[in-house]
């Protein structure tokens, strides 16, 4: 059922770190989901996020719309 | 329950660990949403919403889970709300992944973004969670508050789904449908609105 979208391709890609999930025989794009979580974490953050970061200790009224 | 008020330092500490997991959150989210600006509202209203409930984070356990919950559930909330997040950005699209050297056809971010998009939400972050988050099964059941064997089967789906997709190259179009109806929908009732349905009126 499932099929592996590399058949014939030498070169399977290293899956780097511990895959929990369990996709050992993991499609090539396996592989580029983890790249597109990766690349938004690695952005640097907006400054409005460090604005809300910085405003979070003031008292209350907070309220950041 | 009775909230214990944190001590300096522990908010200190839980604003440390906040502010660690705020990268992690706008990946969950970006993958959840089409649109990178509904997206990070999304982690905003996170945010505030984390803090404003920091007493039931029991520190020692993991930020990141804790707080995927509550964006989770803020985003249910705004789909049930019938909020706009379910197309796909162009802006975050066309930054190329490459494939490591020595391989072939490297698959578009944009392409991947696009096919994950397609998915069921309880089949896309599934499989966001563990196959993008490296979540276990158990901690993504955690998350989504539901069995593990639910978790697995969403994530079986989802993978023969994009495995279908990406290898036949049926990737999607730019908008899904409901989109592209809405915005015709919206563009009727502008018209409307703008005075030129008045035929009808009067």
């Amino acid at each position: 059922m499932r099929e592996n979208i590399n058949s014939g391709a030498a070169g399977q890609p290293q899956v780097e770190g511990s895959d929990k999930g369990g996709a050992t025989d993991a499609p090539k794009w396996a592989d580029g989901l983890r790249k597109l979580y990766d690349s938004v974490v690695e952005e640097p953050l907006p400054d409005s996020f460090m604005d809300l970061l910085s405003k979070l200790d003031e008292p209350q009224d907070g309220n950041q719309a | 329950m009775s909230k214990t008020e944190r001590s300096p330092a522990e908010k200190a500490d839980f604003k440390r660990e906040l502010t660690e997991v705020v990268p992690h959150l706008r990946a969950f989210a970006r993958g959840l949403c089409g649109r990178s600006d509904m997206a990070d509202d999304l982690v905003q209203e996170t945010m505030l919403k984390a803090w404003a409930a920091q007493e039931r984070f029991e520190p020692g356990t993991s930020m990141r889970a804790w707080t995927f919950v509550i964006l989770r559930n803020a985003y249910l909330t705004d789909m049930r709300r019938n909020r706009f997040c379910g197309e796909y950005d162009e802006g975050v699209a066309e930054r190329i992944l490459t494939a490591p050297a020595g391989q072939e056809e490297p698959i578009h971010l944009s392409d991947m973004h696009r096919a994950l998009l397609t998915l069921p939400p309880e089949r896309r972050e599934a499989l966001l969670l563990v196959g993008a988050g490296g979540f276990s099964y158990e901690e993504a059941a955690n998350i989504c508050d539901c069995a593990v064997g639910t978790i697995k089967s969403r994530v079986g789906r989802a993978r023969s789904t994009l495995n279908a997709m990406l290898a036949e190259g049926n990737i999607p179009q730019r908008s899904n449908e409901d989109a592209v109806a809405h915005r015709a929908i919206l563009e009727e009732l502008d018209a409307v609105a703008a005075g030129n349905g008045e035929r009808s009126a009067g």
